[in-house]
Formats: structure tokens, sequence, C-alpha cells
């Protein structure tokens, strides 16, 4: 397990220079940022005195180097926008999108698990044909306009939810979360189910399908030949394998949604992480760039750890890192 | 559920005695400030948040003219010493006295530079050379290296910070907590909460007198779509830049108001004048020895090609105002009676004819599609219209991320200190923040010159002796009835020349919902004091 767990480490630091290298020469190639940023009547002394302070007349080799000496020393940093650490700006906008990840990742195992059982128990019924078109629809939808569609029929024509923003928050320590107040959780539901659909579409299909497969299976047989009752049949024995397959795909899935749920932040002025990336991109912000992209390598390899280690918990055949039987 | 109990207590306390409900006016913005330090940023994003904090020696009025600030008055004593008086008995948000000595803090802190700022306004601070004396507690004597006549126009970019607050500060973070963002303007720091908005409240004791609001929020919706819908809910009172589209729905509903004003924002088309353009060919795909932009009837050919009231209509919901001046009405600099072209393709055809290109040839038209308003969709109206005359124009739009690096340094042949721009037809724009055209007219129209900053927004480096004359001469004339004449005639030398093509200027828009009022502004700032209730 260790020795498993250092492996993936090594593997996470190689991902890492990687990708600095990768962003740290794509942003150089695309352009200057001190060309957006700088007013129209900055002359060429100023601008020249912009770049030098930036330091972005050095050669970009040296650049890198003097960026990754500063990482070892565990700076980051400071973004050309904002003037702060960059590492700074991001823990404090993760908060509110971990939140709304976490709550659609719930909306999407809550409603859509039952729904993708049900359906592959019982595929004929009018009902299980419903639920598999509203997976499909969900699917296929573009989130940019199920969300627009949402907030015009629920925030402009009934009036019932707020269209942007995040509620009143609680303070935990430096946390603020907005997950523990009426407020908090009416200014949530919208974003956090538009940016469940999609996964939830997903857990409905697996589900289905693992359903109609393992109810087949002797195992499943046997267990009601033995008279196990059939409410433990589903709720364990039947439960438990397909949850594997659903354990993967929506690991995966998180990660993604943490690391890039900019559509729906944008379209309901989320104040998270994903809508700070795409601004930073737009101006060539390169610290709050490389940053992010450093915190999202993490996060997708401690991810895949976890979702590694869930796996021998729901199937004790699988071993970590092949280990020798 | 915390509201439901303020909105009970307040209701137990309506009843007990009569209270004055809180005025909250919440801003549905574009964009967020991304620092409240006003010396990190001069974006306008962030000016307009400043604005209601920080306030300036020299003010600007809605059509962008010097008006006093901190100071009252101010006069050139001679050709190159201005004598600015502060305004007496102004306090600062914690009570301290405002004098002398916090804008000598302030010039100096600007001088020493906001290490890694790349919008900082200090620059304005350097042009012209100035030094800065104080002579008493409300006098100070600002000196440059010859005669300079924008000095109160420069002052207007640079907001005012108290030494006892700001001292030692470190730049951004200590302001964006609030702990330095100690100012003199209309309204308090609240909160910042990055992503979210800003909060800020009335300052009873600002010198301007009374203001109208308790509290203003700002409050970032970037989607066009969803700050449209935030201000059809109610979520917020007013938003700025509403989608074009949705004007003529805006104006037409009893229930919400749209204020429009022109904007100092030129939209313009910028021909390449180098001996050979590389995206200017024949119809073979041969590079064209001599570059034809350099033929004035071709320039003005393309002028005429222009339908500028069909972009006006079709494409910016009616809200552009067509020119052909390079500074919008009311500004120092504006040339009466120099009108739009009138859209005339046959004429334009005989132009080119005459010129020897009556067949026409082939153009790139680069621009960007995410800077200014639907500048995406102009650049393809722009091109249909000129493929109408026989010019066969490709459109190549990007994102302004790539657009303005290629704008300015794009060349092969570039070097650092030597830049190159790279398009050899282009559509960009230039905001005439200072509300006078001096700048305007030595940044687009004269001679590029690294050394002395003239023509740096001429991109397409265009060059006549005759505007660079008045153009020098005017950066170095204090009689403003003098400098106005010379501008104007450079204005008006390089518009009949067709040194570019101006389009438009962008309009202004507001919508609130209704029973506000809101006296909009040139510069595209949305300021809470210009906004009140009529209900």
């Amino acid at each position: 397990m260790t020795e498993y767990i250092i492996r993936r480490v090594l593997q996470a630091l190689l991902v890492l220079m990687v990708m600095t290298l990768l962003v740290f020469f794509g942003v150089n190639v695309i352009g200057n940022p001190v060309y957006i940023f700088a007013s129209s009547e900055c002359d060429q002394a100023c601008l020249t005195a912009i770049i030098k302070d930036l330091g972005l007349d050095q050669p970009i080799w040296r650049q890198y180097l003097t960026f990754v000496g500063n990482l070892i020393q565990g700076d980051m940093g400071k973004s050309f926008t904002h003037g702060v650490p960059a590492l700074h700006l991001i823990f404090e906008r993760l908060p509110a999108t971990l939140e709304l990840a976490f709550c659609a990742l719930l909306m999407a195992l809550v409603i859509g698990l039952p729904l993708g059982i049900y359906a592959g128990l019982k595929p004929q019924t009018w009902a299980a044909k419903l639920i598999m078109s509203f997976s499909t629809v969900a699917f296929s939808l573009p989130v940019f306009w199920i969300g627009i569609i949402m907030i015009l029929t629920f925030s402009v024509q009934l009036g019932w939810m707020p269209s942007v923003g995040r509620g009143d928050t609680v303070a935990l320590g430096r946390v603020h979360l907005s997950l523990f107040t009426l407020d908090g959780l009416h200014h949530l539901a919208m974003p956090a189910f538009t940016l469940s659909l999609i996964m939830m579409a997903m857990v409905i299909r697996l589900a289905r399908a693992g359903m109609r497969e393992v109810m087949f299976t002797d195992y499943i047989k046997f267990a009601r030949a033995s008279g196990v009752p059939e409410r433990r049949i589903l709720g364990v024995h039947a439960l438990k394998n397909i949850l594997i397959p659903i354990v993967t795909v929506l690991g995966m899935e998180f990660g993604g949604v943490i690391a890039f749920a900019v559509v729906v932040e944008s379209i309901f002025s989320w104040p998270g992480v994903g809508k700070m990336l795409i601004d930073a991109i737009g101006v060539l912000d390169r610290p709050l760039i490389v940053a992010y992209l450093i915190c999202v390598v993490f996060m997708f390899v401690t991810l895949n750890l976890l979702i590694d280690i869930l796996y021998s918990l729901l199937d004790p055949r699988i071993r970590l890192g092949g280990g020798r039987a | 559920m915390k509201q439901w109990i303020t909105g009970a207590l307040c209701a137990a306390m309506m009843t007990a005695a009569p209270v004055v409900a809180e005025e909250v006016l919440t801003i549905g913005v574009r964009s967020e400030a991304s620092s409240l330090d006003p010396h990190w940023t001069q974006l306008s994003a962030d000016v307009q948040v400043h604005e209601h904090i920080f306030e300036k020696l020299v003010a600007l009025d809605s059509a962008s003219q010097p008006i006093p600030g901190l100071a009252v008055s101010w006069q050139a004593l001679d050709d190159t010493t201005w004598e600015f008086k502060l305004r007496e008995g102004v306090k600062w948000h914690d009570g301290e006295d405002f004098t002398a000595d916090d804008v000598l803090f302030t010039f100096d802190r600007l001088k020493a530079g906001i290490s890694g700022a790349p919008a900082s306004p200090a620059f304005q601070l350097d042009k012209g050379g100035k030094v800065w004396t104080k002579v008493d507690d409300l006098t100070i004597h600002i000196t440059t290296d010859g005669p300079y006549p924008t000095v109160a126009e420069d002052l207007a970019m640079l907001p005012i910070l108290a030494e006892h607050a700001a001292k030692g500060a470190v730049e951004s973070v200590d302001f964006n907590s609030g702990k330095a963002t100690i100012g003199t303007g209309p309204f308090k720091y609240d909160t910042f909460t990055p992503g979210a908005g800003v909060t800020v409240v009335k300052n009873p004791d600002w010198w301007g007198g009374d203001v109208e609001w308790d509290k203003v929020v700002f409050r970032p919706v970037t989607q066009d779509a969803s700050r449209l819908a935030a201000l059809l809910n109610g979520d917020v009172d007013i938003i700025d830049y509403p989608p074009t589209v949705d004007l003529p729905q805006l104006q037409e509903n009893p229930e919400f108001t749209v204020s429009t004003i022109p904007s100092d924002r030129l939209i313009y088309l910028m021909p390449g004048y180098k001996h050979v353009e590389r995206f200017i060919t024949d119809n073979d795909g041969n590079v064209m020895v001599p570059n034809p932009m350099r033929d004035w009837r071709v320039r003005k050919a393309l002028s005429l090609a222009i339908n500028r009231e069909a972009i006006r209509d079709r494409i910016m919901g009616g809200a552009s105002l067509p020119a052909k001046n390079i500074v919008p009405p009311g500004f120092f600099g504006y040339v009466e009676g120099l009108e739009a072209d009138a859209y005339d393709p046959a004429v334009a055809q005989a132009l080119l004819a005459e010129a020897g290109y009556a067949d026409g040839f082939r153009l790139t038209l680069h621009g960007p599609n995410d800077r200014y308003i639907n500048d995406g969709r102009i650049l393809e109206a722009v091109a249909q219209m000129w493929t109408r005359v026989g010019i066969t124009t490709e459109v190549d739009a990007m994102p302004r991320n790539i657009f303005f690096s290629r704008l300015i340094r794009g060349d092969e042949l570039s070097m650092p200190g030597f830049d190159v721009p790279e398009f050899s037809m282009s559509l960009t724009g230039w905001g005439t923040v200072a509300g006078e055209a001096t700048y305007t007219v030595s940044g687009t129209l004269e001679t590029y010159n690294a050394a002395t900053g003239g023509g740096n927004g001429n991109f397409g480096r265009y060059s006549n002796p005759e505007i660079d004359a008045r153009s020098v001469l005017a950066k170095r004339t204090v009689d403003s009835e003098k400098r106005l004449a010379l501008l104007q005639e450079a204005i008006r030398i390089g518009m009949d020349d067709y040194a570019y093509i101006p389009l438009h200027f962008q309009v202004n828009n507001w919508a609130m919902r209704a029973g506000l009022t809101h006296q909009p502004r040139t510069n595209e700032r949305t300021l809470a004091t210009e906004i009140s209730r009529v209900d």
C-alpha cells in the first residue's frame, strides 16, 4: 500500500512538471499579457518598463527556472490581474466550487441511483422508458441552454428562485460555506441541479445496465433460492456490484466537474474557481493559470487514489498495486 | 432565514416607530473589480468601484471634462508650473484630515512604481516629467520639463490615498481586505468577496453633500443573458452593457428604463501602410507592390463602401453613433461638421477604378471577437460590404489575448523596442479617457516614434508630416484655444486623408428598473451617485 502510494506521488510529480512546462511555453506563444493590460496611452518606454518589471523580458527558459525555484519554496507567484498570491485566490474561491460540485454529485446519486435501479429492474414499464428518455435528454442538451432556460422559467417567469450569485454564507474558520443557510441553499439549488444533470444521466444508465446484468447472475439466483429477502438481495448483493463502474465514472467525472464547472459558474455567476480560470486565460494571467492547473493535477491524482482505495473496499478481490497473491 | 428574521424585526419596529428603510442599490456589472488598490489597475471595471471610495484631485463630469475634485482650482502659473489649490475641511473615512502630505505620499508611491502591476496608472505621472512640491497645507505646485498642457487631465487618473492608512500597505492585498482602503469618497469600504462582488456603505460626512444610497452592491454577472435575467427578476436594480439585441424590448417595456450616451470609444479600421503588406494580394494571390492602401482614393473607397447605418440598426441594436470625428461630441477637439461618410458603393467603385483597381484585390481583415461590442459581427458585415465593391475580404477574428500581441508586435521583423505590427487591415478601438483629443491625435495619427511616444497606437504606421507638426506643437501648447485649433486642424487633415477609417462611437447603455434615473457617463463607468430614485 505505502509503496503504491509513493509510486503514485512520483508519477504525479512527473505530470506536474510536464504540465507546467506546457502551460509556461503555451501561454508564452499565445501572446504578451502586457499588451492586454496596459492603457492605450502607455507608450513604448512605459510598455518596456512593465515588461521588465514582470520579468517577461527574460528568455522563457530563465523565466521557467525562476518559477520552479520559487515553486520549491512554496511560492506560486502573484496574479497579474489581482496582485494577490495566486494560491490565495484559488483557496478563496475553491469552497464555492467544491460545495457546488459536491451538491451536484449528491443530487446525481440520490436521484439517479433509485431511478436507474428501477429502470433496470422493470425495463418494460412506461416509467422506465420515461426515465431513460430523461437520461438521454440530460446527456444531449447543452448545459448552457438548460441553465438559461431554468433561469428564465424559475427566476424570471415564476420568480421562485434567485437568478445569480451565492447566498448568505457561514464562516467555518476561514472557509465560507453557503450550505448551512436557507438563503444559501436557495441559491445553490438551480446551479447544482444543472451541474448534476450529466452525472445523473450517467448514473441512471450505469445503474440500469448493471442491474440488468447482475440480476441474472448465479449468485443472485442462489441467494433467492436460499430465501434471502428480496430487499437484501437488491440492497446488498446487487448494489455492491453495480457500484464499481459507477464509482469509477463518477470519480473521473467529479474531478472534471470541480476543475471545469466553468459554464455553470458563468451562467449563474457562481463565484467559483472555474470562472476565475477562464478570466485568467482571457488576459493571459500566467501565474494564476499555472497555479490553478497545479492544483487541478494534484486534485486528480488524489481523487484517483481515493477511487482505487474505495474499489478495494467495495470489492475485496481487487488488490492495490496488483499485490502478489 | 436571516432575511426573514430581519424582515420580521423590521416589521415589528415599523409598528412601534417610523423607521426609514435602508436604501440599497444593487448594480449588476459585466466585469468584476480585480483589486481595490486604485493604483494597481486602471481598467474601467476596477476604476468604477474605486471612484466610490477614492477621489482624485481632478474629477471628470459625465462628458469626461475636468471639474474640481479634491482640488478646488488649478491654473498654469507659467508654461511649466501648475498650482493646485486643495479643498479645505475634507476628512478621510476614518476621520483624519486630508492634507497636501497625502497628495505627496500618493505621488511618491506611484513614482516608486507598483511592482507587478501591468495596468497601473503610474505612467500618467511620468508624462511631461512632472515634479511636485508642497507650498502649504492646501497648495501644491507641479512643474513639468517643458510646456505641458494636460496636467489636470493626467491627475484625473490618479486616486489620492491616505498617507496614514496606506503607508507600508501591501499592494492590492491590504486594499482588498479593507485595511488600507481609506478614501475621501462618497462611500466607504464594506466588503470585497472576489467573484461575488463589492459592497460599499454611505459616507455621511462626504464633502460633496448627501448621498442617497445607504449601501451599494456591485455584483458581477459576466454572461449577458444572465445579467439581463437578474434585472428582469429583480435580483439587481441596474445593469451595465445590456445585450444590444434586447434593447428594443427593454425600451418598450414600461417596467424598465434604458439610459444612453455616446461613449468615448471610437471603433475604426486601420490600414497597414508598409510598402508591402502581407495580407493584401491581387486576385491571383500575389503580393501587391505598391500596397494599394497607400493610395488615399482606395482608403476613401473603403470608407464609402461601408453602410454605417445598417451596422447601427442591424447589428448594434441602434447603439452606435456613425462617425468621422475621432472624439465624441462635447469633447475637447471635436470638429463640428465632420460628418460620417454616407454609404455610396457606386462612388467607391469609381474611386477604385480611378486608382487603377477596377478589378479589385484581396484583403484579410483582422480583429478581436471578445473586446468591443459585437466586434465579430461588425467584422463580417464590413467584409461583405467591401466584397460587394470588388475587394474580396476575408475575416480573421480572434480572442483579444491573441489579437493585441499580433497587432502590436506580430511581424517576424519585430524586435524588442522596435515593434513591427502584423496586420494589413484591422478593427480596433480607441477610448479618449481624458476627455480631450491631444493624446488621441498623438496616439493614432502621429508618426510612430518609440522615443517620444508619438503614434503609440498607430499600428498601421501612417505618417504625415503636416499632422506631426501640429500634434507635436499641440502637446506643448498650454493655451487651450491655440491647442484646440491645432488639434482640430490635425484631425481634419487626417480624416480628409483617410488615415484610418472611423466606423462609429460605441453607445453606452444601462438598463434599470422603472423608478430609477441615471445620468449616463461617456467613460462607461457606473457611479451610484449618478443614480437616484424617483418613485
